[in-house]
């Protein structure tokens, strides 16, 4: 398609001694800027009766631990960093695809005799890179939790050697869990690079009005596909922390 | 059929035999939902909460074929 540019890797802006910075590293860190000076600002005079923000900002955080304790019962203090971080980060980071700007101003380079356009920011969880990264943190802390709470009998779940069956059955887990890593970053990666390619095509074809109830789908899928992850993740978390004994 | 051409061909082909099943698998499971919150109305935020969680797996299904559709379209 002539003018349009849609590319499905991010692109490199600048080097940093060596290690490439890209345009999705460039709004990750934006983000995290954003939420860590939010979360600073809002903690700094904690009183104990408090102000308005104050009140605002602990009925955000008890909804959601409401969401979360259906799902882990009373190890929900325990994986909430993990599990509340996951869902607001995610969530923010797929919103910054939609603040205007984002995508469209960038730096004409040269690359190989043709003009190349390179955005300086695009969203964060539209780069596989990122999303990957996501899911081996969900992952990895699923294992490490299941074996620090439930010790062999996690470990013989998927190296039963009861019967032939059990042990194939074993195999099959241990295959499951390297899925859940690829079904947890494609799941991301695909509905959020999916909707920039949409708006950015829609922008393309009827940029006055046309994009706006695009642009809304988009914030809706942001927000539940970061509820979905961080939900499953709550839901293998508690599977791999409950004692199943046949 | 030029290389161009075959291209197009399959990648309409991936996202359209592709975001069936899906479609399919949501429609039933939203059909089911809503079965048991009219059995149970009292239940309908903890059906809800399932409901979504089951669709969103049904539809990273859709989102794998969709995938695959921009890799093919755009490598």
């Amino acid at each position: 398609m002539p003018g349009v540019h849609i590319s499905l890797k991010a692109e490199k802006v600048f080097e940093l001694f060596g290690f490439p910075v890209t345009n999705s590293i460039l709004a990750t860190w934006a983000v995290m800027l954003l939420l860590t000076v939010g979360a600073w600002l809002v903690t700094k005079n904690l009183k104990l009766r408090p102000g308005k923000l104050q009140v605002a900002v602990e009925s955000i955080i008890e909804m959601i631990y409401n969401l979360f304790v259906t799902i882990n019962g009373d190890k929900t203090l325990l994986f909430f960093p993990l599990i509340a971080t996951l869902l607001l980060f995610i969530m923010f980071l797929n919103w910054f695809g939609l603040v205007p700007g984002v995508g469209s101003i960038g730096i004409n380079e040269i690359e190989e005799g043709h003009k190349v356009f390179v955005p300086l920011f695009r969203a964060g969880t539209a780069d596989l890179n990122t999303t990957l990264a996501f899911a081996l943190i969900s992952v990895i802390t699923i294992q490490v939790v299941g074996i620090k709470t439930l010790g062999k009998e996690y470990v013989g779940r998927f190296f039963n050697t009861k019967s032939p069956i059990y042990f194939f059955a074993g195999i099959l887990e241990l295959m499951g869990e390297g899925t859940k890593v690829i079904s947890f970053a494609f799941r991301l990666f695909g509905n959020v690079f999916a909707g920039e390619v949409l708006l950015t095509v829609i922008a393309f074809l009827l940029p006055v009005i046309a994009p706006l109830p695009f642009i809304a789908m988009e914030l809706f899928v942001g927000f539940i596909q970061a509820l979905v992850f961080s939900m499953l993740t709550a839901v293998f978390l508690s599977l791999a922390s409950t004692s199943h004994e046949h | 059929m030029s290389d161009e051409g075959i291209k197009m061909v399959a990648t309409a082909f991936t996202i359209a035999v592709g975001a069936v099943g899906p479609a399919i698998a949501i429609g039933m499971l939203a059909s089911k939902a809503m079965e048991a919150i009219g059995r149970n109305p009292e239940a309908e935020s903890k059906i809800r909460t399932s409901m979504i969680l089951a669709i969103a797996f049904a539809e990273a299904i859709a989102v794998y074929a969709l995938v695959i559709a921009l890799i093919i379209k755009f490598t």
